[in-house]
């Protein structure tokens, strides 16, 4: 039997891969407590890396989509418009699968644009791994539910506002920057913590689906799974990746709580929206 | 299915596609469709019971009774969903046994769980080792209706307690003066009126149930997903359809299935508001008040 301090240095990085620690992950009979909560630890990491990539994208790419989907253009809001009601109305798992089995089939040599001059050769080898074309896939899915939300924060901006940002002579992208972007946080920012934590909560489903955990190194929930097929108990490794997710979540409630106080420092406290916890659940 | 399918190698185009779709593989990944059907069709109403039972908990003024509604619905939320849906089946199946095993073997003398085996006495087993697939399978999809309608239960509870409490005071307490009991002013004002204020969340939360049907593959039921992955991959020419790896094409069509679903139940619910705002002391009943006079 492996001591903990053993388990810890064999398991906590393996999740990055062979090179991490063990080459294989413990089996059967072998496997000590100490093993479940380091590899399931360890596996936080991709679930950190895959939520905070994709908040980051996603939250430009959903500013910019919110905007083309209110804007009195057909040409601009239909296509938006279509993007977030095919992401939003379609399962997540779905998704995945489907983007999969589209990246599978672009040629291995990678897909070349010809820019006139010079021939661009993209790789699109990296597609297929859960790191590149899994992220890609949740950053489509985060665009459209924050999209959404950042909409329904655009409508809801006081006219006032926009009719004392024309009084002072703003117009185009610096009213945008100083009026409009910062009030559409602001409104949007206590269901944008909520679609953080919910996008956090589903990257557990990268690797459940076509994405396939190469060197055994996944996240999480992976492991989790992985130690319930082998010890056939799911009282012990489930609570364990439920409690991280706890941790997890309650860190992300403070971090965004920051930027939350941040947005409203200019308000006297009681008017100050609150976040609440208030899940909209799976997607 | 059609006479001219004997030989498929020889066949035109769209005559291959008629056979190739409806070969027998097929009909049972059509056959799955209705599966997610049934599984909506199960779960809603049970999930509604479930949340009626929790809200009813919550609102109760017996104290165990509302903490053991609050302690259910506040677990529910706090863990991951996904956790809960694998979690769920795989407990509830080791209970059932375990519970069995004491009733029917109590003079079984060796431990249950031996290292990594979870062993219980051949009367105990469930399904019976004799079980035919059938009965197998109704098993699983039981196990994952439970799993369903306990983690969706717990979102109905707390969109019911809420829809409860939106119910203008004044109303209850106007049937309490008019002599009725609390229990009489519950089902005659409250539980008529609650639908309305209850309806968005209902509705995102059934948005969130169609979502979640795909899941059932990993409950290892033979669902659409099962059947897309299956019919999908390449076939050589072993097989009667031998075709190149089409997955793509079969996800493509899942996509749009659940696109429709989410389509047709955001009219379904938008048609469902309407219909239950009329003559409500709400901004929409009243408006709708006004159009008809």
């Amino acid at each position: 039997m492996r001591s903990c301090a053993e388990s810890f240095a064999a398991y906590v990085l393996r999740p990055l891969g062979r090179d991490w620690g063990e080459r294989l992950l413990p089996r059967g009979l072998d496997i000590t407590l100490c093993d479940q909560v380091f590899l399931i630890g360890g596996g936080l990491l991709w679930n950190i890396y895959f939520a905070a990539l994709a908040i980051a994208f996603g939250f430009v790419l959903a500013t910019g989509v919110a905007l083309a989907r209110f804007s009195a253009h057909g040409w601009l809001w239909r296509p938006a418009a279509a993007f977030i009601f095919t992401f939003r109305g379609s399962p997540l798992f779905i998704q995945f699968f489907f983007f999969y089995s589209a990246f599978v089939l672009l040629p291995r040599s990678g897909v070349e644009i010809p820019l006139g001059v010079t021939t661009l050769t993209m790789d699109t080898s990296a597609l297929t791994t859960a790191q590149v074309g899994g992220l890609l896939v949740l950053i489509l899915n985060t665009t459209a539910y924050s999209a959404e939300l950042f909409l329904g924060a655009l409508r809801t901006v006081p006219k006032g506002d926009l009719e004392a940002a024309d009084a002072y002579g703003m117009a185009g992208f610096t009213r945008f920057r100083r009026i409009v972007w910062p009030h559409m946080l602001r409104l949007a920012w206590p269901s944008y913590t909520n679609e953080a934590i919910f996008l956090t909560h589903s990257t557990t489903l990268v690797f459940l689906s076509a994405f396939p955990a190469q060197q055994q190194s996944g996240e999480a929930f992976y492991y989790a799974r992985y130690f319930v097929d082998q010890t056939f108990n799911p009282f012990i490794a489930y609570p364990i990746v439920a409690a991280y997710f706890v941790l997890l979540t309650l860190a992300i409630i403070g971090l965004f709580g920051l930027v939350n106080q941040r947005l409203n420092r200019h308000l006297p406290r009681p008017q100050r929206a609150r976040i609440r916890f208030r899940p909209q659940y799976l997607r | 299915m059609f006479s001219f399918c004997t030989d498929p190698s020889v066949l035109p185009d769209w005559q291959w596609f008629a056979c190739y779709l409806t070969s027998a593989t097929h009909l049972s990944f059509f056959r799955a469709f209705g599966v997610v059907m049934l599984l909506l069709a199960v779960t809603a109403p049970a999930a509604l019971a479930m949340g009626m039972a929790g809200a009813l908990a919550l609102r109760s003024r017996i104290m165990p009774l509302s903490a053991l509604g609050r302690a259910y619905v506040n677990i529910v939320r706090g863990v991951p969903d996904i956790v809960f849906f694998l979690f769920v089946p795989i407990a509830l199946g080791q209970g059932i046994e375990w519970t069995l095993h004491q009733i029917n073997c109590p003079d079984w003398d060796q431990p249950i769980r031996q290292g990594n085996d979870f062993i219980v006495c051949a009367e105990a087993r469930m399904p019976p080792g004799d079980a035919s697939a059938w009965a197998r399978n109704a098993y699983g999809f039981g196990m994952a209706v439970i799993a369903f309608a306990l983690v969706f239960g717990a979102f109905v509870a707390n969109t019911l307690h809420g829809a409860m409490r939106a119910v203008p005071q004044a109303q209850i307490e106007t049937a309490e003066s008019f002599g009725m009991t609390a229990r009489q002013a519950f089902r005659r004002i409250v539980l008529p009126q609650m639908w309305i204020f209850a309806l968005p969340g209902l509705s995102n939360i059934w948005q969130i149930l169609i979502k979640a049907t795909p899941l059932l593959f990993l409950l290892g039921i033979q669902d659409v997903v099962y059947w897309a992955r299956e019919l999908g991959g390449q076939k050589t020419s072993l097989y009667t359809y031998p075709h190149p790896d089409w997955r793509v094409w079969y996800f493509l069509a899942l996509l749009v299935f659940y696109l429709f679903l989410t389509w047709i139940s955001e009219r379904g619910f938008g048609w469902l508001t309407l219909r239950l705002s009329r003559g409500q002391a709400t901004a929409q009943g009243e408006r709708m008040r006004k159009g008809a006079a």
